[in-house]
C-alpha cells in the first residue's frame, strides 16, 4: 500500500493555495473599464506607442516592403490608414476608443483564459491516461499490467478535472466571460459565418454535448476501475473479460467524443476557422502528455520503493511511447500547418498568421520542445532506461504541451495582449497542486499491484 | 600450421544456450555458432559486443538531411529563385515547409539504405558469395557450436562437450 507522504501533501496544498491566490489576483487585476486600460497602457510606456495608429503602422509597412514580404494590404485597409493620417482629431479618437475597447476585452479575458488553459491541460492528461489504459486492455498488452494501478490513480483526476472544465464552459455560457466569441448574441447578429454555424454552436446544445462527453468518460472510468478492483478478489477472469469489452467500447466512444470535444472546446474559440485533423491533433497532444505523466509518476513511486515489480524495461517501453507519440504529434502539427501554409487560403491561414506574428517564439518554441528534445534525448535505447533522462525529457514534453494548449487557446481569447505572468503561472500551480493531490490520494486507496490480472505474471517478468 | 576446432551439434536451442554458458565457464573459446534461426539471448550468452549499426544509421540519416537541404537550397533558392505559385523563395527558411517532405524522405532513404549496405559489408554478404556453412543441417533443425581446440586435450574437450548435451561431435582440421 502506498501512503501519501506528508511532504507531498503539504507541497500540493501549498501549490493550490498559492495558485488560488494568484488566480484571485489575476481576476482583481483585470481592468474593469476603458480608463483602467488607458492607465495600463500608459504605465507600460513604449508598449502603448506601438498601438497608436499612424506612425507605428506606417513604419511597419515600410519595413515589410523593404524586407520584400509579399504581404499586400487590401485597398480598404490602405484607405483607412491614409485617411487616418489626415483625419480630424475626432475620428482619431473614435479609432482609439475602438482600439481601447478591443484591448479591454482581451485583458478581461486574460485570467479566464489562463484558468481555462490550465484546467484543460490537466484534464486532458487524465483523459489521455484513460485512453492509454483502455488501449492496453483492448490490446491485451503483456508488459503494462503492473502499471495499471498507477494509470487508474492518474485517471482519478478525470472526475474533478472534467467537472471544473464543465463549470468554466457553463460560466462562459452564462456570459461571465468572452472566451467563446460565438456565445455573444451581439457578435452573432452581425456575423453571418457564425450565424450559419449556430445550429451546432449554440449554448444549450454545446453544454448538453459537453455533459454527454464528460458523463460518458467518467462512467467508463468508473466501471473499468471497479472491474479491475473486483478482479483482485475474483475466482475467474469474468471481470477481466468485462473490462476488455468495456475498453474496446470506450475507445470507440472516446475517439468520437474526443474529436467533437476538440471542436467544441478549442476549435470553436476561433469560430471562423476549421481544420479537419484538429481532433487527432488534440488527441496526440493529450496522449503523449498522459503517457509522460504515467512515466513520471511511475519513476517517482519506484524511487520511493513502492513499485518493486517495475523494472527498467517498463520505463524503457514508456519512454518509447513518449518518443513515438511525440513524433506522431509533430507529424500532425506539421500536416496541419503545412497544408494551410501551402494553399494559403485567407479564411484558413489567418489562424497561423496571428500565431506566427504575435506568438512566434511560443509557437515555434513549442515545436522544438515537443519534437527536437524528445527526438534527440530519447532516440538512444540506453537513455530510455536512465530514469533522470526520462524525467528530464518528460518535464520538457509536459512544458511543451502546456504551451501547445496555450497557443491553441490564447490567440483567440487574448490576442496580442498575451503574457505568461501571474494568472497563467497561478493557474498552472493551482491545477498542478490539485492534480498531484487527487492522483496521489487515489493511489493510497488500493495496493499498487493488481492481483489477478491474467497478464500479471508476464508483466512482472517483462524484459526487453 | 593447421589449427583444430571441434564441431558440436545440438538439436535444441535451450540446450545450446546452456552449453554456451558451460563452455564459457570452463574457459574454452567458442569460434562460431551456426543456428537455423535467431536464438534470443545467444549474443549475450556468448559475450558478443553490441552492434553499432544503429549509430551508423543515425549518422547516415544526418548526412541525408544535409544532402537534401544543400540540394534544395541550391536549386530552389540560390541558383534559380523563381516565383512558383507565389511561394516565397527569398531564403531557405521562408520556403522550408514545402521542402520538409523531401528532407524527411531523404533522411529515411539514406539512413535505411546505407545502413543495409553497411550491414552487408560488415557481415560480408553479396551475391555469388560461397556459403560458409559447415553442415547443411544447421539451416534446418540443428545448432552447431565450433570450439577452438588450441592447447587443450581433444579427448577431454570432447568428453566435456558430450556432457553438455551435444548429439554429435567432430574434430575438424581448419584450413
Amino acid at each position: 500500500m502506498y501512503t501519501l507522504s506528508s511532504k507531498l501533501k503539504l507541497f500540493s496544498i501549498i501549490l493550490m493555495v498559492v495558485g488560488l491566490l494568484g488566480l484571485v489576483y489575476g481576476f482583481i487585476a483585470a481592468p474593469d473599464s476603458i480608463e483602467d486600460v488607458k492607465e495600463i497602457i500608459a504605465s507600460h510606456g513604449g508598449h502603448g506607442e506601438e498601438h497608436v495608429p499612424i506612425t507605428g503602422q506606417a513604419e511597419d509597412h515600410l519595413e515589410d516592403d523593404a524586407k520584400g514580404f509579399d504581404f499586400v494590404p487590401s485597398e480598404h485597409e490602405i484607405n483607412t490608414e491614409r485617411t487616418d493620417e489626415h483625419t480630424s482629431i475626432k475620428a482619431g479618437d473614435d479609432h482609439e476608443q475602438e482600439h481601447l475597447e478591443h484591448v479591454l476585452h482581451q485583458l478581461q479575458n486574460k485570467p479566464w483564459a489562463a484558468l481555462y488553459v490550465a484546467a484543460f491541460f490537466f484534464f486532458m492528461i487524465a483523459l489521455g491516461v484513460l485512453a492509454f489504459y483502455a488501449v492496453q486492455y483492448a490490446a491485451q498488452a503483456g508488459w503494462s499490467p503492473v502499471l495499471f494501478r498507477v494509470m487508474e490513480g492518474i485517471t482519478a483526476y478525470l472526475l474533478p478535472g472534467s467537472i471544473i472544465v464543465f463549470v468554466i464552459l457553463a460560466l462562459s455560457g452564462l456570459h461571465l466571460n468572452h472566451l467563446f466569441v460565438w456565445m455573444d448574441p451581439e457578435v452573432v447578429e452581425h456575423d453571418e459565418i457564425i450565424r450559419n454555424k449556430s445550429g451546432y454552436l449554440n449554448v444549450p446544445f454545446f453544454l448538453i454535448r459537453a455533459a454527454i462527453y464528460i458523463a460518458g468518460w467518467n462512467l467508463f472510468r468508473y466501471l473499468m476501475r471497479r472491474n479491475s478492483l473486483r478482479q483482485d478478489d475474483a475466482t475467474d477472469n469474468r471481470w477481466f473479460k468485462k473490462n476488455f469489452k468495456l475498453a474496446a467500447g470506450f475507445l470507440v466512444f472516446f475517439i468520437v467524443t474526443e474529436s467533437m470535444m476538440s471542436w467544441d472546446w478549442i476549435m470553436s474559440l476561433d469560430p471562423h476557422w476549421f481544420s479537419t485533423l484538429f481532433g487527432w491533433y488534440v488527441f496526440s497532444s493529450m496522449f503523449v502528455s498522459g503517457i509522460t505523466v504515467i512515466a513520471l509518476v511511475t519513476i517517482y513511486l519506484k524511487s520511493r520503493n513502492y513499485l518493486p515489480f517495475v523494472n527498467d524495461s517498463h520505463i524503457h517501453d514508456l519512454a518509447k511511447f513518449m518518443f513515438g507519440i511525440s513524433i506522431f504529434w509533430t507529424y500532425l502539427w506539421f500536416s496541419q500547418f503545412m497544408l494551410i501554409w501551402y494553399s494559403n487560403i485567407p479564411e484558413e491561414v489567418t489562424y497561423f498568421v496571428s500565431r506566427i506574428e504575435d506568438y512566434g517564439l511560443v509557437f515555434f518554441g513549442m515545436v522544438a520542445l515537443n519534437f527536437i528534445f524528445p527526438l534527440l534525448l530519447l532516440m538512444n535505447s540506453d537513455f530510455k532506461r536512465v530514469n533522470w533522462f526520462v524525467v528530464m525529457t518528460g518535464i520538457i514534453i509536459l512544458l511543451g504541451h502546456y504551451l501547445d494548449v496555450y497557443v491553441m487557446v490564447m490567440p483567440a481569447t487574448v490576442g496580442e495582449s498575451w503574457f505568461i505572468g501571474i494568472p497563467e503561472l497561478s493557474g498552472l500551480a493551482f491545477f498542478g497542486g490539485l492534480f498531484i493531490f487527487v492522483v496521489f490520494n487515489s493511489l493510497t486507496k488500493v495496493p499498487l499491484l493488481a492481483k489477478r490480472n491474467p497478464f500479471m505474471k508476464e508483466s512482472e517478468h517483462y524484459h526487453y | 600450421m593447421a589449427s583444430k576446432v571441434i564441431h558440436a551439434l545440438y538439436t535444441d536451442d535451450d540446450l545450446l544456450m546452456q552449453a554456451v554458458r558451460q563452455v564459457r565457464e570452463a574457459r574454452y573459446r567458442i569460434g562460431e555458432i551456426y543456428t537455423p534461426f535467431p536464438v534470443h539471448g545467444l549474443d549475450k550468452a556468448m559475450g558478443l559486443a553490441p552492434t553499432r549499426l544503429a549509430i551508423t544509421s543515425f549518422i547516415y540519416g544526418i548526412i541525408g538531411l544535409l544532402v537534401s537541404i544543400a540540394m534544395m537550397n541550391f536549386i530552389m533558392i540560390e541558383d534559380w529563385p523563381m516565383d512558383i505559385g507565389g511561394k516565397p523563395s527569398f531564403s531557405f527558411l521562408q520556403n522550408m515547409p514545402a521542402f520538409v517532405p523531401i528532407m524527411f524522405e531523404l533522411t529515411v532513404f539514406f539512413a535505411a539504405h546505407l545502413m543495409v549496405f553497411t550491414f552487408f559489408m560488415r557481415s560480408k554478404l553479396w551475391p555469388f558469395k560461397n556459403a560458409e556453412n559447415p553442415d547443411v543441417r544447421t539451416t534446418d533443425d540443428h545448432f552447431l557450436m565450433e570450439v577452438v581446440l588450441g592447447n587443450h586435450d581433444a579427448e577431454e574437450l570432447t568428453d566435456f562437450l558430450f556432457k553438455t548435451g551435444a548429439s554429435e561431435i567432430k574434430l575438424i582440421d581448419n584450413k
